[in-house]
């Protein structure tokens, strides 16, 4: 008599390479990372010094005059976002059903991050407080041409 | 000489409320309630039987060796996936009704019994079977430090219990889920085994290991105690490191 013995495992059909395990990854170094910026952040901008009342526009220019603070919140920016976004895509792929909305949703996701990004950096390193040319009455107090 | 009295069994009323879909009659599954007297010493799969022996036979779930081996007999009761069969009712609150529903993220086929070929699909895809390319005369030897590397997960009886108490398993279905993770485990880690590396490609997926969240449901969940979270854990780092 002739066995026919079935093949024991049709192994499940090879996906494209995948990014996954470098977004895992990406999620595990940036998230303590993140702690560590944003409450030290939060407590220099809030807590020390004059603390909440030190806060106002100079407060902001005279950080960014600094190139330490411009490096710490770009790092911030970038991280918080890649991380916020990568974050909201596994949230999309669990719950979008249909797949067109799937894809759609993703690349709204990561267009709107990218804008954000762009323009976020943008500011960080083109921010003057003291924009030569202005109106006197719209520049800050402490600005040379007062 | 008088025998010495023994205690009787101490009985109650207890309320079972079962989620029965019968796919030749019903569009929607639907809750029943069953009244039933039963003794401490009964599980709920004796509840079960005592409905289906003396209640409504139509009643439809699976079970098979009763004694928390064949992995048979998991449902949901009361809102967490336990085996029915190793589940003592007065280890429940018996002052309300007990809720019992089939495992969930699986197509039901009718009243607990689902469709389990998803899940056996997940774990034929992993290759749960040595893969060895010498022809030994004799058994393959093997250290007790190296044995133990993959102790717990040799004691998955594949119930499905931990993969349908997965809430990534639940949206879609196509996450390889716990179970399947587990089985893989056990070989990647096993020092006679040499297909570690295709496992460590297969579960290197899209719908692989880095689906997991850690939510621990699936830890929570298995009847048999495997630290299920910490296998996916450890499969995580051998993708990692390329290698067991």
């Amino acid at each position: 008599m002739n066995v026919v013995i079935e093949i024991p495992n049709q192994p499940r059909s090879r996906k494209a390479a995948n990014w996954e395990k470098y977004g895992w990854l990406f999620m595990r170094v940036s998230g303590p990372l993140l702690i560590v910026l944003i409450f030290t952040h939060l407590i220099v901008n809030l807590v020390l010094g004059d603390g909440i009342k030190a806060i106002d526009f100079a407060f902001v220019a005279g950080k960014w005059a600094d190139p330490f603070w411009q490096v710490w919140d770009l790092a911030m920016l970038w991280l918080a976002l890649i991380h916020g976004t990568n974050g909201m895509r596994t949230i999309v792929n669990d719950y979008a059903e249909k797949e067109k909305v799937r894809v759609g949703l993703n690349y709204t996701l990561w267009i709107v991050c990218a804008l954000l990004i762009v323009l976020g950096t943008l500011v960080i390193f083109t921010f003057d407080p003291c924009p030569a040319g202005a109106a006197l009455e719209l520049l800050p107090s402490f600005c040379p041409a007062n | 000489m008088s025998q010495p009295k023994i205690a009787e069994v101490a009985s109650f009323q207890v309320t079972l409320i079962v989620r029965r879909f019968d796919p030749e009659t019903d569009t929607e599954p639907k809750w029943v309630d069953y009244d039933v007297e039963m003794f401490g010493t009964d599980r709920v799969l004796d509840a079960l039987h005592k409905i289906k022996w003396e209640q409504d036979g139509s009643l439809t779930f699976r079970r098979s060796c009763a004694h928390g081996v064949c992995g048979s007999d998991a449902m949901r009761i009361n809102g967490r996936n336990r085996l029915a069969c190793k589940t003592l009712i007065k280890d429940l609150d018996i002052s309300q009704p007990i809720y019992i529903e089939p495992i969930k993220g699986l197509p039901v086929e009718k009243d607990l019994i689902v469709d389990m070929n998803p899940f056996y699909q997940a774990y034929k895809d992993v290759n749960p079977f040595l893969i060895a390319s010498d022809k030994p005369e004799k058994e393959r030897l093997q250290s007790p430090e190296d044995r133990a590397r993959y102790e717990d997960t040799t004691k998955c009886i594949l119930c499905a219990a931990c993969t349908t108490s997965c809430p990534v398993f639940w949206t879609d279905g196509q996450y390889f889920g716990p179970a399947a993770i587990v089985n893989a485990h056990r070989f990647i880690f096993d020092s006679r085994d040499e297909g570690a590396q295709v496992r460590i490609d297969i579960l290197n997926d899209k719908e692989g290991v880095w689906r997991c969240r850690t939510t621990f449901n699936c830890t929570e969940a298995c009847p048999r105690g495997i630290e299920i979270t910490k296998a996916i854990a450890e499969v995580k780092q051998a993708i990692l490191r390329g290698k067991p």
